[in-house]
Order: C-alpha cells, then sequence, then structure tokens
C-alpha cells in the first residue's frame, strides 16, 4: 500500500472478534475506509453488523482487534478519536421533550465545538437536513422522517471524518426515502460514510464498496464497480453468500 | 466542562417535566405545614420553657423537625428524581449519543450527579430561607443550623448516588425507583438492628448517622462515611456503565 493510501483511511479496523457469552458474534472482521467513500455493510439479520457497528463507535469494546479514526486508536484514546465520528444507530437518539435547536445545541457542546462557532454548526447542519424552519419544534412533535434527519444533524454537526449510519432508511416513506439518499450522497462528497442496510438498490445506488458479513464473518469485500463489470448481481452474490 | 454540558442538560430535563415541579411544590406545603406547626407548639411552651434553667432554643424545636422531616421527604422523593438518570436513558436509547461523543463515561456519570444536586441544591435553599424567617423573631442557632444543612446535605448525596447506581442496573425506571427507595429505607433504619454490645451493623445506618448532624454534632465519622457512601455508590455507576461496554 503506497503512503498516499495510508494517509486517506479515515477508519480503519483490524482483525476484530467479539464473543457474547461463548457464542461469537463476530470473528476477525477487517475493514477499511478511505476518505469520500462510501462503504455498504450489508447481511442477515443477526450477522454481526450492528455489534460491528457498535464497536466502530466505541459502544462496546472488542474482545481482540484494534480500530482507528483518523489514526487515532479508538481504544486508546477514546476521546480524541470520537471526535472524528458521527454515528445514527436504528433508532435515533432523540431527547423528545427538546427542541430540535436545543438538542443540536447540546450535542454541539458535547463535541467541544467552540462557544461562538455552535450558532453557526447549528445552522449549518440544519440547512444541510432540511430543518431550517424546524428549530423551535419539539423533536417529539416531528414526523419519522423528520426525526431521522434530525438524528442525521447530530452525527454531522461536528463535521466527522467519518459517518457511520445504521439503517437510516428505515421506516421512511419512498419520498423521504429518496431525500435522505440524496442527503448522504450530499455527506459523502466532505467524509466517509459506513452505510447498514437490507436494502440491496441503496447499496447499488449510493456505495462504492460493499462488505457483506454472515455468520459473523466478512464473505465479501468487494467494490461495486467490479461486480458490475463482471457482470455479477448484487443480490445473487448474497443470496449465495449468506445462505451458506 | 462536559460535565457542566451533562448537568445543565439533566437540570433542564428536570425542570421541562411536570413531576419536578409536583415534587418541589409538595416538599414546601409538607415542610411549611411542620414548620407552622412547630412555631405553633413553641408558642404554646414558651412561658413554662422559660421556667427552666436551661431551655431550649427555638432553633433546636422548630428548625430540627424540619431538616429531620426534610431528609424522610428526600428519601422518597430522590428514587422518583434519580430513576430517570440512566435508566431512562437505557430505555429511550439515548445513553448511545452520549457514550458515542468524545465523553468519558466519569464525565456522564459525574455530570447526572451533580444535575440533580443541582436541583436538590435549590430545594434545600428554600428550606433555608423557611428557617431563616425566624431570624426576625429572635437570634437563630446558627451552628445548629448549618449542621443540619451539612448533613442534609451530605445525606443527600448518599441518596442520589445510590439512585445513580441502581439506575444504572435497569432500563425500566420503574425499577429503579422501586429499588433505590427499598434500598435506602434498609440502610435508613439498619439503627433498628442495634443490639447494643459488639453490634457494628447499625453503624452503616443513614439514619443515625442524620441524627447527629440533626441534634448540632459535627461527627467526622458520620462526615466520612457519607462522603465514602457516596463515592462508593458513584464508582459502582461508572463501572456498570463501563462494563456495558466491556461485557455485555
Amino acid at each position: 500500500m503506497t503512503d498516499h493510501g495510508v494517509s486517506s483511511l479515515t477508519l480503519s479496523a483490524q482483525h476484530l472478534s467479539r464473543e457474547y457469552s461463548h457464542t461469537i458474534a463476530v470473528h476477525d472482521v477487517t475493514l477499511q475506509l478511505r476518505q469520500g467513500e462510501i462503504l455498504g455493510l450489508l447481511g442477515p439479520n443477526g450477522a454481526g453488523k450492528s455489534t460491528t457497528m457498535h464497536m466502530l463507535t466505541g459502544n462496546l469494546a472488542p474482545n481482540s482487534g484494534r480500530i482507528e479514526i483518523c489514526g487515532i486508536d479508538l481504544l486508546d484514546n477514546p476521546k480524541s478519536a470520537k471526535a472524528h465520528l458521527g454515528y445514527l444507530p436504528e433508532i435515533p437518539p432523540l431527547y423528545m421533550e427538546m427542541t430540535v435547536d436545543e438538542f443540536l445545541i447540546f450535542v454541539a457542546k458535547l463535541h467541544r465545538i467552540h462557544k461562538k462557532s455552535i450558532v453557526q454548526a447549528v445552522e449549518c447542519c440544519k440547512r444541510r437536513c432540511g430543518l431550517m424552519d424546524r428549530g423551535r419544534q419539539l423533536i417529539g412533535t416531528l414526523s419519522k422522517g423528520l426525526q431521522q434527519r434530525v438524528g442525521i444533524a447530530q452525527a454531522i454537526i461536528h463535521e466527522p471524518d467519518v459517518i457511520i449510519l445504521d439503517e437510516p432508511t428505515a421506516g421512511l416513506d419512498p419520498n423521504q426515502v429518496r431525500e435522505m439518499r440524496q442527503l448522504i450522497r450530499a455527506l459523502s462528497q466532505s467524509c466517509s460514510i459506513v452505510l447498514s442496510t437490507h436494502i440491496l438498490s441503496e447499496v447499488e445506488n449510493l456505495c462504492d464498496r460493499v462488505l457483506i458479513m454472515n455468520k459473523g464473518c466478512i464473505v465479501l469485500d468487494q467494490a461495486l464497480a467490479d461486480l458490475q463489470q463482471k457482470g455479477t448481481d448484487l443480490e445473487t452474490v448474497f443470496i449465495r453468500l449468506t445462505q451458506i | 466542562m462536559m460535565i457542566g454540558t451533562i448537568v445543565s442538560k439533566e437540570l433542564r430535563s428536570l425542570f421541562v417535566s411536570p413531576l419536578a415541579w409536583f415534587l418541589l411544590v409538595l416538599m414546601q406545603v409538607v415542610l411549611t405545614w411542620v414548620f407552622l406547626g412547630r412555631l405553633d407548639a413553641y408558642l404554646h411552651v414558651q412561658p413554662q420553657l422559660q421556667q427552666i434553667a436551661n431551655p431550649p432554643g427555638f432553633t433546636e424545636i422548630i428548625v430540627t423537625p424540619v431538616f429531620a422531616m426534610a431528609a424522610l421527604l428526600l428519601l422518597m422523593i430522590i428514587p422518583l428524581l434519580a430513576m430517570r438518570l440512566l435508566a431512562e436513558e437505557r430505555k429511550n436509547r439515548t445513553l448511545i449519543l452520549l457514550i458515542s461523543a468524545p465523553v468519558s463515561i466519569t464525565e456522564i456519570v459525574l455530570g447526572k450527579f451533580l444535575g440533580v444536586m443541582l436541583f436538590i441544591a435549590g430545594v434545600m435553599i428554600l428550606i433555608v430561607m423557611l428557617s431563616m424567617t425566624l431570624s426576625a423573631g429572635g437570634t437563630m442557632d446558627s451552628g445548629l443550623l448549618i449542621s443540619n444543612v451539612l448533613g442534609l446535605f451530605l445525606v443527600t448525596c448518599c441518596f442520589v448516588a445510590l439512585g445513580l447506581f441502581i439506575s444504572s442496573l435497569t432500563m425500566q425506571p420503574i425499577i429503579a425507583a422501586l429499588g433505590t427507595l427499598g434500598v435506602l429505607l434498609c440502610f435508613w433504619v439498619l439503627d433498628i438492628l442495634d443490639s447494643g454490645q459488639g453490634s457494628w451493623i447499625h453503624y452503616f445506618s443513614l439514619l443515625k448517622h442524620f441524627k447527629q448532624f440533626n441534634s448540632g454534632l459535627l461527627d467526622s465519622f458520620s462526615i466520612a462515611y457519607l462522603v465514602l457512601f457516596t463515592l462508593f455508590f458513584i464508582a459502582l455507576a461508572i463501572r456498570r456503565l463501563d462494563g456495558d461496554r466491556l461485557h455485555r
């Protein structure tokens, strides 16, 4: 690998393994993410996607392996590493009793954004997520689609280098799904994204590279362009690899 | 700085919920009622007191029972405030927001502890102001008042720390509240088990230590016990939350 290749790595996970009471949830997972890349993480339910994401975001400690975010070790130096990370879990972590502005200001402070820059950061992420006229509305009164946008806004407010999105389009109507995909595509201009989903067409539409997990292991890690060049259909590959 | 952010968020969450306001009103009504009752009793016995050589002052007769009642009320109220701290965050899946942010578990737990303590400090200021109204009619025993304030503050720290720990064990706020109340009541009445010689279990009673402050006695053993009790349960809450990440 060239020096240039190493420097453009934003996320690197090496040989991650995790057990839950003698059940192996994730085994020897290695993945890398480059600047501006969208990585699609696919796999059947129980394949270990969520466990992997929990490990990548510091919510779960791996039994073995190491994770680096922008070259900073997540286990040795969690605070600095997490500063480069934005995470939207499957269920957006929102305080329903707060207004959108209050919530985003709280998240901005959590991410140590300088006091003078907070208003600007909140306005900027609201604009990117289409929440400009929702600032004073209580999060609990927003529709599911808008709550999902607030979830994304909290993940990007500190302009992280890596964004991890766990099923960001689940439960949205077709229009909202389209808008969400546009938003994800726009976000990839400035950072790299790990996108976990069950929707294969979403990966084909958005991602540069696809990673398929089955029974805790990675069974495919390939650029989508390569797959398309070979004339292989993603659905066929997915079914073949996950029915083992 | 991060602790401050979490403290202000906790305080805000408390005050936007009707629960905190309701509990504040309830405390004020009950304490004012006790205060006025004791004042009335004092006015009745005042002529007889003047005939005693070394009569108890009005601070002892009126203020001390108010603080004792405040401690009992806080013992029942704090489980309701503490249950939300971690159990509710877990239930609503918002804890993940704090843990994914560049904030340490210690900062999260301390922020939550201090948030509730700041609310309780407000309650205590109201109790002190209620007591200070007596100074219009005479000279207060400020030593006794300070000892009561310190005792109530320290014993409240114990309540909140224990509540925080029990809240970290579950994702059901109601279970956290009932668990905290149950354990606190046990710790409160442990001195019943004082069987005389060789018994040591009553040393763990929070009531026994609070009584010292309530009677105006600043006992370093009691101070040390209450501080250690608080630190112990805060440390357990931090460990429990960190354990989620490690041993889940």
